[in-house]
């Protein structure tokens, strides 16, 4: 790879490190990167097997690789989607031992001997799990990138809801939740729809849930 | 076919499919994650590696140098496209900031590199290796400080966008009544959720790229302007889009990269935006100033307004007209829009969902509910009485095709239960909360333009229509089926519908509100020539047939539409020039009930209700969604968007989903929306029009007033957050 | 993400040992902070050692009456044991106030003590930053600063801690196990747990290299009314702008802190025999000396604000 000969270092070619740019300077360096240089090894890899959606599965990875991206690049299971890769969206909601996490933010790795469920373990086009006819029924979806993650969160909400755990929505933390309109709403916050779908979300999974929203 | 005329009777006011609540044709895709987005697609071309974008870390200036050998030397790495090593790219007239290559850096992450390795994790690592430095420049990054030297914008037909009608200055000096206002709205981020993503792949010279894309044919274009190569040569395919708002009309890094980095490795190279990069990489609605003064007689009529709007954009391209609207309303003698635009050095500023409407309802809006609240009178009622008749107030020169705003606030005020809105503001209280309602109205242009489809008769009693329309959560999909089998007689069922293909038929693609009366029209015109096409085949006169149930009858022939076997059609719809006559408009009453913390100043909406006049429903069910998901955009764009820029440096600093906070499902309650069941002639055969930006326009300026009737306090500066009140809130123990 | 090796360890000591002896090591539990920053390349550690194999999931009754929460409690599992919900309530709440269903259910109790700032110049790597990098200066400061610190923040950094459930846990003066890798452990009151950056704000606690926290225990329950309220621009899975922890007695005594203004959960303990008097007076002593930002000045009004809302709350019941 060459630069393009008019570019090259020729003026000015004085780094600032640090604070570059606070109004004292007029230059600045880029992603800041360690001293030292590293060898070109082959990254550090780990074999890790799990069931995902009922079905055993073995891979070796590089450590790095999250579970978000052992679906969607190994696995070639792409309903569930990355939406910010950082923890702030939702859309890549799956279920993992029986509750809902972000699969964005964890690593492959961790996840040794788990028992993952993602949307298309919940149902098929021919076979729709109850939550995903509703979702259809009520039109709770537009574009369809954080639909999966809604529906995996959705039914592992209700499951959670089932099982006592607490919510912001709560006036009386101590008392059993119930799926009512302002508790579906507030559990389901961890999943963005910006095309805002919300109003028949939470429609359709109050249906599912015996509510209304 | 051309559509030369304003609509009479036809077949669709009949209709059986077109216009009854219809789930989405794709919904059991979408539901269960077998919809395939851009970056998803793994079998369509084998060996794909992984691009990872590198963004620059200036706002502006130049890049001195990149040293790159570590990274190229780093495992897996294929290759590294970098800016120094690339000469700039063709820049295509739709982008007004620079796509990539060459030293010279226009704005805060504009990509300057895309490593390409083995997997995702190797690129992402050397991509962190890349060392590069910089010479920073000067910028202008503060749009309030470049407001009094900004020139007036170029306007869509290139003359300065102003416009007087009568005499403003002296009208309003003279008028009893006066308003004189200035609003902000920040910069917003469309933030959908699917990144900018795309798979490239390159055969010999000619170039495929699957990607997220809303506009089709203009990205082709724009890639072979980007590339300079034959367009012939450069295949699109967009089947789902996970989100545009506008993000997507246009081509961004991670196409240019793909391709330039699919070249360089020789391999097919699959890139998507990372979601920081996104705000500062990307498009944005920029931020505007508005003044509007308005001044009225003591019984509330108009007599003069003036909306004034000041907004920024890179390299002085024309920004966000907040006051696109303002012919349209309010019929006042004395009338006087202007548009200004400052060059401003932050990230490129283009389309969002209703550009220029929807900040401009904004301040619009709110500047009526001020008027009202001076005038002692009824916001609804001051509306009402302000109504333009047939002509358009500041387009004397055009009619209103149909336009039925009054009868969305009177319905709406009936069904919102407005009349338990107390006048004077601060008097609803429930414990620690203050309750208030808000009103305002809506417009935006209904435009329709030339679309193409083919639909084909595959043999086996199935309609396939292929089109390079796009769907981007729009209902495209399925207002398509339900025109091709309302107008060729057959179920809904039999018909399916290939999208997003650049081989196929150049639509109107999705934008401006377009979408959906532009594509179902030319859908329509495919239909009508495939009717011709069957009749010649099978002898008789398609166009006087009927065609219903699978079966065509003339007289007391009938036949099946089976008989025709395997037959195709093309054609497209394009709009005569009566449509200058007529100002085609979507109108909506919108009604927000909020309630605002009396002692942190929180905002939190418990009812909203849109009231929308927009001509013949396709499909009641998407076009809910279309506006109620528009109303959520609303709501964020009046209590929580906003892009904080950085004027030291020149960037959005929030710019990720955990800093630019769009709505949650806890920010919105129950929506409501009733469409009128009203028909426009004027906008094409189907008689009926966009709604999905007519959503956006009007209910933040509702929230805004609801905040105003529970508080008492006037905001005029977006997102109405609570540290722009909290000291004026009533005072606590 | 910079390449690493992974394991798994079996006991609280081999993980602190493995950590301490291994340059550039970490302890991985939840990781739902620690991956983020890992893909900034905020965090930079060459091997992780994961910790969810140590048992440290339970949540037990301590021989004082208080509970004893282990350091792998996930946030969802401790905001729904019923002792947690019915004694501490302030800390449940906290907990269900913070991010969203998904991270709660892996976000752990020793994690979320040690949560990063969220102050966006922290997570840009391009900017200069010296919690990120020592001595390459803070944007933050006279940048947008409108998520920042008003008190406890230096000419270095105006970062805050951006938790929930730690600020319930400094009202409730709990206490932070640990274990070092020679095997020793200690006790950290939680008031001593976090660190205002001063001249080093790398440093976010007083938590050593390789020191593991296994457990925080709570003592005996308060006797009160428990409150937690979260001051957000939206309703929900965003970070405070202010939050109130508190804990008030029938007589209108009690305990305050709050969330979203410092760099650690901020109680002063010498101003809450003022509660009585309401919140201004209260506010007035925990935030003298404030040094707010141009952006960020509002957030003292909003904490007074905000405890005299809780006050009035309670006082109406």
């Amino acid at each position: 790879m060459r630069d393009h000969p008019d570019y090259s270092l020729s003026r000015r070619d004085i780094l600032v490190s640090g604070a570059a740019g606070i109004a004292a300077t007029s230059m600045t360096e880029g992603a800041a990167v360690a001293g030292t240089s590293r060898p070109p090894d082959a990254p550090p890899a780990a074999a890790v097997a799990f069931k995902v959606n009922g079905k055993a599965r073995k891979l070796s990875l590089d450590t790095r690789t999250t579970l978000l991206d052992a679906l969607r690049e190994h696995l070639k299971l792409t309903g569930t989607k990355k939406g910010c890769d950082h923890g702030q969206c939702g859309a890549c909601t799956v279920i993992v031992n029986g509750q809902r996490i972000n699969s964005c933010l964890s690593l492959a790795v961790q996840h040794e001997g788990d028992a993952i469920v993602t949307i298309e373990g919940l149902g098929t086009p021919d076979k729709l799990h109850p939550m995903q006819a509703a979702f259809i029924r009520h039109d709770g979806y537009q574009c369809g990138y954080c639909t999966p993650g809604q529906i995996c969160s959705a039914v592992a909400m209700l499951d959670e809801i089932a099982r006592g755990v607490p919510s912001h929505a709560q006036v009386d933390i101590t008392a059993n939740p119930e799926a009512t309109s302002g508790e579906i709403r507030e559990r389901m916050s961890g999943n963005l729809c910006r095309c805002g779908a919300y109003s028949n979300i939470a429609e359709a999974v109050a249906e599912i849930a015996g509510s209304r929203a | 076919m051309e559509f030369n005329a304003p609509a009479g009777p036809n077949l669709f006011d009949k209709a059986r499919i077109v216009g009854k609540p219809t789930p989405r044709i794709e919904g059991p895709l979408k539901t269960t994650g077998t919809a395939p987005y851009a970056y998803e697609r793994h079998d369509v071309v084998p060996d794909q590696a992984y691009g990872y974008i590198v963004g620059s870390a200036i706002a502006k200036g130049r890049i001195l140098s990149m040293d790159s050998a570590q990274a190229q030397a780093a495992p897996g790495v294929l290759g590294i496209v970098t800016a120094l090593g690339t000469p700039p790219v063709g820049k295509p007239a739709t982008n007004n900031a620079p796509l990539f290559g060459g030293p010279d850096v226009a704005h805060y992450h504009q990509a300057i590199a895309c490593v390409v390795a083995e997997t995702f994790e190797q690129a992402r690592a050397a991509a962190g290796l890349i060392r590069t430095r910089y010479e920073r420049a000067g910028g202008r990054h503060d749009l309030e400080a470049l407001v009094p030297g900004a020139p007036l914008a170029k306007g869509r037909d290139g003359r300065p966008d102003q416009r007087a009608i009568g005499d403003f200055a002296a009208a309003f000096a003279a008028a009893p009544v006066k308003l004189d206002a200035t609003y902000h709205t920040s910069d917003e981020s469309h933030a959908m959720m699917e990144p900018h993503a795309t798979i490239a792949a390159w055969q010999g010279d000619r170039l495929t790229l699957w990607t997220s894309n809303q506009m089709i044919a203009w990205s082709k274009a724009a890639m072979a302007e980007v590339l300079a190569m034959d367009p012939a040569k450069i295949r699109l395919d967009s089947p789902y889009v996970g989100g545009g708002f506008g993000g997507k009309l246009f081509v961004r890094a991670d196409a240019v990269l793909a391709a330039l980095a699919a070249r360089k490795v020789g391999r097919p190279v699959k890139v998507a935006l990372q979601r920081p990069l996104m705000p500062n990489n990307t498009t944005h609605r920029p931020a505007t100033i508005q003044r509007i003064r308005i001044g009225a007689e003591k019984d509330g009529r108009i007599v003069a307004i003036a909306h004034e709007n000041w907004s920024g954009n890179i390299g002085g391209e024309d920004g966000e007209n907040g006051s696109a609207q303002t012919a349209r309303m309010y019929a006042a003698p004395n009338r006087l829009t202007a548009n200004y635009t400052a060059q401003i050095d932050l990230p490129e500023g283009n389309a969002m969902r209703a550009p220029g409407e929807a900040p401009g309802h904004l301040a619009l809006e709110v500047a009526i509910d001020e008027l009202a609240d001076r005038l002692g009178i009824d916001p609804i009622a001051l509306r009402i009485l302000n109504e333009p008749q047939s002509q358009v107030p500041g387009m004397p020169e055009r009619r209103f095709s149909d336009r039925n705003l009054v009868r969305c606030l009177r319905e709406g005020a009936d069904r919102f239960d407005w009349a338990r809105r107390q006048a004077r503001p601060g008097q609803m209280r429930e414990r620690q909360w203050l309750i208030g309602m808000g009103v305002a109205a809506g417009y935006r242009g209904g435009p329709a333009t030339r679309s193409a489809a083919r639909v084909r008769l595959d043999g086996k009693g199935g309609l396939v229509v292929e089109t390079d329309m796009t769907d981007i959560g729009t209902g495209s999909y399925t207002i398509i089926a339900q025109t091709a089998a309302e107008t060729m007689g057959v179920p809904l069922a039999a018909v399916s519908v290939v999208l997003g293909d650049s081989d196929h038929p150049v639509s109107s693609g999705s934008g401006g509100q377009w979408g959906a009366a532009s594509a179902t029209a030319g859908v329509y015109a495919a239909c009508v020539s495939l009717r011709r096409k069957i009749g010649e085949r099978l002898g008789f006169d398609g166009d006087a047939a009927t065609f219903a149930d699978g079966r065509i009858a003339l007289g007391k022939r009938t036949l099946s539409l089976g008989d025709a076997g395997i037959l195709s059609a093309e054609d497209s719809i394009s709009f005569g020039p009566f449509k200058r006559e007529y100002d085609v408009g979507t109108y909506a009453g919108h009604f927000a009930e909020v309630a605002v913390h009396a002692y942190t100043g929180e905002t939190r909406i418990r009812r909203m209700l849109a009231v929308c006049d927009a001509g013949r429903i396709l499909n009641p069910l998407s076009a809910r969604s279309q506006v109620i998901g528009a109303m959520v955009m609303a709501a964020g764009a009046a209590l929580m968007e906003e892009l904080a820029v950085d004027k030291r440096f020149g960037f959005f600093v929030n710019h990720d989903l955990a800093g630019y906070e769009v709505p949650v499902h806890a920010d919105i309650p129950h929506q409501e929306c009733i469409f009128l069941d009203t028909l426009d002639p004027v906008i094409s055969p189907l008689k009926a029009k966009g709604v999905g930006e007519l959503g956006i326009c009007g209910p933040g300026a509702a929230i805004a007033n609801a905040v105003y009737n529970a508080t008492g306090i006037r905001v005029r500066d977006y997102p109405l957050t609570l540290d722009k009140y909290l000291d004026r809130l009533p005072a606590v123990g | 993400m910079r390449a690493f090796t992974y394991e798994r360890a079996k006991t609280p000591a081999q993980a602190a040992a493995a950590v301490a002896g291994t340059q550039g090591a970490k302890f991985l539990a939840g990781g739902t902070n620690l991956l983020d920053l890992m893909k900034l390349e905020i965090e930079t550690p060459t091997h992780l050692v994961d910790v969810q194999d140590l048992g440290l999931d339970r949540i037990e009754r301590g021989t004082d009456g208080g509970l004893r929460i282990g350091a792998l409690v996930t946030n969802s599992a401790l905001a729904t044991d019923a002792r947690v919900r019915r004694d501490y309530g302030v800390l449940a709440r906290a907990i269900v106030a913070g991010a969203s269903g998904q991270l709660r259910n892996k976000a752990t109790t020793a994690g979320n003590l040690l949560q990063r700032t969220r102050c966006p110049y922290f997570y840009d790597t391009n900017q200069p930053c010296n919690k990120r990098r020592a001595g390459s200066g803070c944007a933050a400061i006279g940048g947008f600063s409108r998520q920042l610190g008003v008190i406890g923040t230096s000419d270095q950094c105006i970062a805050t801690y951006p938790g929930d459930m730690a600020v319930a846990m400094r009202v409730l003066d709990a206490t932070v196990e640990t274990v070092k890798a020679d095997g020793t452990t200690r006790t950290i009151p939680i008031a001593d747990f976090h660190r205002l950056p001063g001249d080093d704000p790398q440093r976010d606690t007083n938590i050593e290299r390789g020191e593991l926290i296994t457990a925080v225990t709570l003592p005996p329950p308060l006797e009160g009314v428990h409150v937690y309220r979260k001051v957000r621009d939206r309703a929900s899975y965003a970070f405070a702008l202010v939050s109130v922890a508190a804990v008030i007695h029938k007589d209108g005594a009690g305990r305050v802190a709050f969330g979203g203004v410092a760099p650690k959960p901020w109680r002063v303990e010498a101003a809450e025999p003022a509660l009585r008097e309401g919140a201004k007076p209260v506010a007035a002593q925990m935030f003298a000396g404030a040094t707010p930002r141009h952006d960020n000045r509002f957030k003292i009004l909003l904490a007074e604000r905000a405890l005299a809302s809780v006050l009035a709350e309670i006082k109406e019941g």
